[in-house]
């Protein structure tokens, strides 16, 4: 951890000085959230961490209440839910807080992500914390994967048999594979309890990972919108109250937004066919995943071939790993890169577009309209990335983060 | 610099989020959409109509219930109709639910209140083997497992056209004979169910004027409820937990202020 956090705390009160002689978990909290220097310039997207953590923890909440009156068994999973809806006690606020908060979850963590990206925080000394946290995103998919799968609706079966079925395209093994994974030879009840027992261990992993990134991000501090080092005191201020009370009041905002979704409109981010009870015999006239998938599921659909699609939906995301390695850029944040920025606008709009052809059903002009995207994403990552960090010329940076802000209080 | 960023980002985002969202809406419209109607239950301040459920109810019992089930309702949730206990009971008591009695034999008795909704058919073998070889759906959800449910059930039930008033074309794309039904809205208009509905079908307890219309949407009311029983629960707390939240979210702002008012 930083040394610079200044003397160690004394604490007045006897048990908690007591229990912090042994045990100082009360040093840790007044060290790494306290007085825990943080540059003083953040903009609204540095909330998003906290955000996404408020969003695991209501997730892991809500999922356990839901846990207590869920039956996870193929012939009973789907009508337990819709007890859970009409009869358990508030059942339906807890259904879908759990269900609607998958999306903002992954709102949240998208923003941040994208955060990471525009401002360089993934750059030395934070690659490990970069890594970690595409490990999270990786983690989040397969929880959010399986606990889709749990309603047993039309959509949770479907959604279950195109993903499973992607490892089919493993050669040689492929099949063998697939067996293992439904536990069985077509997906039914083993596969429904595997799922479960995999969708309630992993939010807990989730945390883990979580914890190591947060032990990362503590090292070396926060990165900031102007992607340069504190240099001293004036450049930073104390984690709480400073942002303490930003995130308060940053994820006060996000709450609104989510409960209007929660309240007022709980299925509009959903599938109509997951209201229809799994049917092997009868598949849906379009299998989509949940919004979320979307770019990626286009990814996979691009591709004419099995195994290249399943390839290329890995590799969009694993790409993200070496990311640190792949920006040659001498700084980090996008404001300073007058031509990257752009691309990064362009990296956003390329999203939407994939995740609007992953809506569509593969014809006409989504077939070319994914490609095209498909070869772009990539594009951003292996060339543009290495490439345009050597030919740009960053814009001159400022001395100081307090410099900065308080030229443009002046200005 | 990356305040004016942040805007732009914001505003960009919501462009291509709506862009996205109207290019979604237009994919989707290969089907014939169903006239769009005013509901009593859509808005965040959007309750039931108890008068046009019960009527609903009629509906269903008179008519819907022949065929199809209504399996994860109760009879007890009639009563959220605005009906009384007594009034319910009166409801079903002419309905003979299976049960076993003491002695482990097969019986039929009158059903209670906790009962769930009768089944029309013995199981779901038996309900294909008479409709066609196909079941018809549980009506439990219906609302809520069709895309605009509301307006496509009334659609539905609005829609069919008779064979005489079909165009060439209509019988081409849908190949129809005069013994199939065809539906306006039921994707590939080719539909199994008969028209369910029409003027004077079942004369209402509370003199309501049976038109084909009143009864498509009383009937819609209805399982809009069956699907959805908590959504006045769910509006009126909606409502006050935003108001709670932005007036925390105003609090907060202001703390957050007055907590930097030193260093910008």
């Amino acid at each position: 951890m930083a040394s610079s956090h200044g003397a160690p705390p004394v604490f007045n009160n006897k048990v908690i000085a007591w229990i912090d002689y042994r045990l100082p978990i009360f040093s840790y909290i007044e060290k790494e959230y306290h007085t825990f220097p943080t540059p003083r310039n953040f903009n609204y997207f540095w909330n998003f961490g906290a955000i996404a953590t408020v969003m695991l923890v209501l997730m892991i909440a809500t999922g356990i209440v839901l846990a207590t009156n869920y039956t996870p068994h193929a012939t009973l999973a789907f009508d337990s839910v819709e007890r859970i809806m009409r009869d358990v006690p508030s059942g339906w606020l807890v259904r879908y807080l759990h269900m609607t908060g998958a999306s903002f979850f992954f709102i949240a963590v998208y923003i941040h992500i994208f955060r990471g990206l525009y401002y360089g925080s993934y750059k030395a000394p934070r690659e490990l914390l970069w890594i970690l946290g595409v490990v999270i995103l990786l983690l989040m998919m397969a929880t959010a994967f399986m606990g889709y799968v749990l309603p047993w609706g039309q959509m949770s079966f479907w959604g279950a048999t195109v993903i499973t079925n992607l490892f089919s395209a493993i050669p040689v093994v492929g099949d063998a594979v697939v067996t293992w994974l439904w536990g069985g030879f077509a997906i039914d009840n083993p596969t429904l309890n595997r799922f479960y027992a995999l969708h309630y261990l992993l939010p807990f992993v989730i945390v883990a990972v979580v914890a190591l990134h947060v032990v990362a991000l503590h090292v070396h501090g926060s990165n900031n919108p102007l992607g340069i080092d504190p240099k001293g005191p004036q450049d930073t201020v104390p984690f709480h109250p400073y942002y303490t009370m930003k995130d308060g009041f940053g994820v006060l905002c996000f709450m609104i937004v989510y409960a209007a979704f929660v309240f007022f409109a709980p299925n509009y981010l959903g599938d109509v066919a997951n209201y229809i009870p799994a049917n092997p015999l009868v598949t849906p006239t379009h299998i989509v995943p949940e919004w979320y998938f979307l770019p990626f599921y286009a990814i996979l659909r691009a591709i004419p071939d099995k195994l290249g699609g399943v390839i290329c939906m890995f590799g969009s995301i694993a790409v993200l790993f070496v990311v640190p390695w792949l920006d040659t850029s001498r700084v980090r944040s996008c404001t300073f890169r007058p031509i990257y920025k752009w691309f990064m606008f362009v990296l956003v709009i390329v999203m939407f577009l994939l995740g609007w052809c992953g809506a569509n059903p593969p014809e006409g002009f989504f077939v070319p309209l994914s490609r095209v995207c498909t070869v772009y994403y990539f594009f951003h990552f292996l060339i543009l990335l290495p490439v345009l960090g050597k030919i740009e010329r960053p814009l001159p940076l400022p001395p100081s983060i307090a410099d900065a802000v308080l030229k443009k209080k002046a200005g | 610099m990356h305040r004016s960023f942040l805007k732009t980002f914001v505003t960009g985002t919501i462009a291509v989020a709506a862009l996205g969202c109207g290019a979604l809406a237009v994919a989707a419209e290969t089907e014939v959409k169903p006239p769009e109607k005013h509901w009593h239950f859509t808005g965040p301040f959007g309750t039931y109509d108890r008068a046009a459920a019960q009527r609903g109810y009629q509906i269903y019992k008179e008519v819907c219930s022949a065929c199809h089930s209504l399996n994860l309702l109760s009879y007890r949730n009639l009563m959220e109709l605005g009906l009384s206990e007594n009034q319910v009971k009166g409801l079903i008591a002419e309905i003979q639910v299976p049960d076993l009695a003491d002695d482990g034999s097969a019986i039929d008795r009158t059903a209670r209140l906790s009962d769930h909704f009768k089944n029309p058919f013995a199981n779901e073998l038996a309900a294909a083997a008479a409709n066609g070889g196909k079941a018809p759906p549980d009506l439990s959800l219906i609302i809520k497992a069709r895309e605009d449910g509301p307006n496509y059930v009334h659609g539905l039930m609005m829609g069919y056209v008779p064979f005489d008033k079909l165009t060439p074309e209509q019988i081409k794309e849908a190949a129809v004979t005069k013994d199939d039904n065809y539906n306006k809205y039921f994707p590939g208009h080719r539909i199994a169910m008969p028209p369910p509905l029409a003027d004077d079908k079942v004369q209402y307890v509370d003199g309501t004027k049976a038109t084909l219309d009143q009864e498509a949407s009383d009937v819609v009311e209805f399982l809009a409820w069956a699907s959805e029983p908590h959504l006045e629960a769910r509006n009126r707390t909606g409502v006050r937990v935003i108001l709670f939240l932005l007036a925390m979210a105003g609090l907060m702002y202001a703390v957050k202020r007055q907590v930097w008012a030193d260093k910008h």
